[in-house]
């Protein structure tokens, strides 16, 4: 722990962090040292051109991430890499202790139940209502039994949606269609959520509403990673949880936190 | 038995389906209607392939069994001499081993062959139309060499013909007609799969952003593919259900080989053909399932 404290002090060049999980988390049905992600001097490079190399990351249950840098940096590459979406030009991505390079794309979307994503610009299926699109890994997983269609109700409500339930997604604001993303990610109970931008496109009391959805999550265990931007966003959330800031800087993964 | 079992498993469920997994899709009603149009209008080709196609047969098989059981003996003498060449004739069959029967082909009999050519009330004794004698044969057959050689010593104005020259360019000409059929049903099954493939992959692109949030949720490939499979394989089904009703009433239709006669006329399906069109729609359907399957995989795999 010194040493990753350190490390973030100095602006190291990241190459391995190591955290702890949180306390009454188990890790032993995930990877060796019980990391939900792991990336080992992973690289991509597009166009012949590289976007970032020699990064390394071990990400521990339970812990909240925060990935920032500037636009064109590799973000949204970075949390593609992280559930299987994008394979790395080199090195390797292991998602609780798979190596993706083994995995099939089946094997990949089942990894995905594992993992909830929410992207800046939510996709919806636009001829479904808000409740069928939450309930959709439900749907595709089979799991879409009574008993686990009656948390849907619940989940509508923990994100504010319960009313919109019947709504098409056209109809739903920036914020409410964030918040219907968050809670179609979660509704299989993933152990990772993957949040890209997820405050971009909408104002600061919802973006203060859906990080407060966030760290709730997070406080119930699951592994939390937001790319984002907008510092602001971190800071109100390094104060209601223990985050770990990463930045994505001149094509390398650096510790950040002093500055912020 | 297990991978039948499997099969018949995976065939039952594309028939009940996945009603929460049909719905992922959303209609796309030119591609629906573009599929069940061309199923339809191919199955109703189809019904006509193969209505040709059993009528080749059914005239191959009639000419090639007919045309090699009968002989004709022609007898080309003058009026006074006529009666007995014929009669040496028959007495020369009677003792032909392999001859079932022979007759002489009355005057009236003759006038109504020629009758399609020549009109009715023709005056047989007024043209130089020969004395013909039908022979037909038992089942071995007779030696046709050693008849002619009798014929030629015993009766000069006997000629034998036993139907092989022009016998088998029939037959052969029938068969083909039926190769044609078949062949043809092959194309239409071709062009079927052809459509259907333009039609799923147009129906798959368009649908990229549905995949991409299916995937993004954690849908197999097998999963989608299913949802798209199953939707064009019963529009198949259906479109060519139409197209075979309407091929089958058409054909119903047509004038009977009874009424008119002749190749043409004969066109149809007689007694348990009736029930060889109704394979078209699950033939068609079958079409669909392999050729939506390949490109669903095919356009799954390009939007990794």
């Amino acid at each position: 722990m010194e040493k990753c404290k350190a490390a973030c002090a100095a602006w190291l060049s990241l190459h391995v962090v190591c955290e702890e999980g949180k306390k009454g988390q188990t890790c032993g049905r995930r990877g060796q040292g019980g990391c939900v992600i792991e990336l080992d001097r992973v690289a991509m490079s597009y166009g012949g051109g590289e976007l970032f190399g020699d990064i390394s990351l071990k990400v521990q249950p339970g812990s909240f991430h925060f990935l920032t840098g500037p636009s064109g940096a590799g973000k949204t590459t970075f949390l593609k890499l992280c559930y299987g979406a994008l394979r790395p030009t080199a090195g390797q991505v292991r998602l609780f202790g798979q190596d993706v390079r083994g995995l099939g794309r089946d094997d990949v979307a089942l990894m995905r139940r594992r993992i909830g994503v929410v992207h800046q610009d939510v996709q919806f299926l636009d001829h479904l209502s808000v409740a069928d699109n939450v309930a959709l890994p439900l749907t595709v997983s089979g799991r879409d039994s009574a008993d686990q269609l009656a948390n849907l109700d619940e989940l509508l409500a923990w994100v504010g949606l319960r009313a919109r339930a019947d709504a098409r997604p056209a109809e739903l604001s920036g914020g409410e269609r964030q918040r219907a993303a968050l809670a179609r990610a979660v509704i299989m109970q993933p152990e990772v959520v993957l949040a890209d931008e997820p405050t971009g496109n909408i104002d600061w009391e919802m973006s203060q509403r859906l990080l407060q959805l966030l760290v709730e999550l997070n406080r119930m265990g699951t592994t939390i990673l937001v790319a984002t931007h907008d510092l602001n966003l971190i800071r109100a959330a390094k104060s209601q949880v223990q985050t770990r800031v990463l930045r994505i800087s001149n094509r390398r993964l650096q510790l950040a936190g002093a500055d912020l | 038995m297990t991978r039948l079992r499997a099969i018949l498993a995976e065939g039952v469920a594309l028939v009940i389906g996945d009603p929460q997994a049909d719905r992922l899709v959303p209609p796309t009603g030119f591609t629906a209607r573009l599929t069940t149009f061309a199923a339809g209008a191919m199955a109703f080709l189809a019904v006509f392939a193969l209505a040709l196609s059993l009528a080749s047969g059914r005239l191959a098989a009639r000419w090639s069994e007919e045309l090699a059981r009968s002989s004709t003996i022609r007898i080309s003498a003058p009026a006074e001499e006529r009666a007995a060449q014929t009669e040496a004739v028959l007495r020369i069959l009677q003792a032909t081993p392999g001859v079932a029967q022979a007759r002489a082909i009355p005057a009236e009999e003759a006038a109504a062959l020629l009758e399609p050519w020549f009109g009715p009330n023709l005056p047989l004794d007024t043209l130089p139309v020969p004395q013909l004698i039908e022979v037909v044969e038992e089942s071995t057959g007779f030696d046709p060499q050693g008849l002619r050689l009798r014929l030629t010593a015993e009766v000069p104005g006997a000629v034998l013909d036993d139907h092989t020259r022009w016998r088998a360019p029939l037959v052969q000409a029938a068969s083909r007609l039926r190769i044609l059929g078949l062949l043809s049903i092959l194309l239409i099954g071709a062009t079927t799969a052809a459509m259907i493939t333009l039609a799923a992959q147009a129906a798959l692109a368009a649908n990229a952003q549905v995949i991409a949030v299916l995937r993004l949720v954690g849908a197999q490939d097998g999963y989608i593919a299913q949802a798209f499979v199953r939707r064009f394989t019963l529009r198949a089904l259906s479109g060519a259900g139409i197209g075979v009703a309407f091929g089958l009433v058409a054909v119903w239709l047509l004038p009977s080989a009874q009424e008119a006669g002749g190749f043409l006329t004969g066109l149809g399906y007689r007694g348990w053909h009736w029930v060889l069109p109704l394979v078209i729609p699950v033939l068609g359907a079958g079409v669909a399932f392999v050729a939506t399957s390949a490109a669903a995989r095919r356009v799954l795999r390009e939007l990794t």
